[in-house]
């Protein structure tokens, strides 16, 4: 316990600012894209036609990585 | 003679933009472009002073776009070289006297007679912003290495890509060696991870800046100092040279000595 608190080291704040960001941001991007709403109204309805969806869960994300946006979507299917 | 127009933002106030549109106004006329550069920040204006231009203007933009003043009339020559012109603000009025259409209209004469156009806009995301950007053919977004100033450079991002913006690169201004190496501060890499916009350039934090703006000299003119050297890499990228980026680095001893002796920064 004692060599586990002597060897762990403090967190970079730097890394904690960049980690806030992402989450942040990604969020954000989203905001930013007027049919977002739209597009997901019209993926749920498809993807709920075959599997049973939690609506509650749904994540939206925009992404950016070396110049290319990635929208990723995240849909949790319910447990039968 | 059709030149370039580049506009100079960032979302978040304080970051730096005006200090480094007048520092890479002043690199492109040294090097020999004819460059004017534009303070857009209405009623808040400042680029005259980092200029040390304050003591000379008679007319402003505002005036021009009245038709109270010849664009002609209203252009600063710069006392140490006859390649850069400046158009100032206007301290007076407030920023709802500027007119778009004008003010696209004299964007295009500035075209006919200039290399390269530099516009620094107003910080936020309201009509300043939009229309200083709206000319642009090259958009330099400036940020420090802070949450604010990089949550805010993502926004005006988001919206200049909206309006189909295509041409925008990254300057990172005030980066500190001691707080990066410590890890309390996002390091370029880190910003760029997160913003991953092509990088135009970085700039040490460095005490000499302040100087220099009390001064009315931008650093630029100081080929030696440390942040001159940063803004020559960054107007030598703008004219298309391939440069390394400068390693943000704490000089000691006779290394430092070294150094201020003419070694490479």
């Amino acid at each position: 316990m004692i060599l586990d608190f002597l060897l762990k080291k403090k967190e970079k704040s730097s890394k904690v600012a960049r980690e806030r960001l992402q989450i942040v941001l990604a969020h954000e991007r989203t905001l930013n894209i007027p049919f977002m709403e739209n597009l997901k109204k019209d993926l749920l309805q498809v993807i709920a036609k075959y599997v049973d969806i939690d609506k509650e869960n749904i994540e939206v994300k925009m992404n950016r990585l070396d110049n290319m946006e990635i929208l990723d979507i995240n849909i949790p299917i319910k447990q039968r | 003679m059709k030149g370039t127009v580049i506009t100079i933002a960032s979302g978040k106030g304080g970051v730096g933009k005006t200090t480094i549109a007048a520092n890479i106004a002043l690199g492109l006329a040294l090097k020999g472009k004819e460059t004017v550069v534009v303070d857009m920040d209405i009623g808040l204006r400042n680029l005259d002073m980092i200029l040390g231009l304050e003591n000379r203007i008679v007319y402003d933009i505002i005036n021009v776009m009245e038709n109270e003043a010849k664009l002609s009339q209203a252009l600063i020559r710069d006392k140490r070289t006859d390649k850069l012109h400046f158009l100032p603000a206007s301290q007076t009025k407030d920023k709802t006297s500027v007119k778009i259409d004008r003010f696209l209209e004299i964007m295009d004469e500035l075209r006919e007679k200039f290399d390269y156009i530099i516009i620094d806009s107003p910080a936020g995301i309201e009509a300043g912003f939009k229309t200083s950007t709206l000319p642009a053919d090259k958009i330099i977004v400036v940020a420090t290495p802070e949450v604010s100033s990089i949550r805010d450079a993502d926004r005006i991002i988001g919206i200049l890509e909206a309006n189909e913006k295509r041409d925008i690169s990254l300057i990172i201004n005030r980066i500190s060696y001691k707080l990066t190496k410590k890890g309390d501060m996002l390091s370029k890499d880190d910003v760029l991870q997160v913003l991953s916009i092509p990088l135009l350039g970085i700039v040490p934090e460095n005490k000499d800046i302040l100087t220099y703006t009390n001064k009315g000299e931008p650093s630029i003119l100081h080929q030696n100092s440390i942040t001159g050297k940063a803004f020559n890499n960054i107007v030598c990228r703008l004219l298309g040279e391939k440069k390394d980026f400068m390693e943000i680095k704490e000089e000691k001893g006779i290394l430092k000595l070294l150094k201020i002796f003419g070694g490479t920064q």
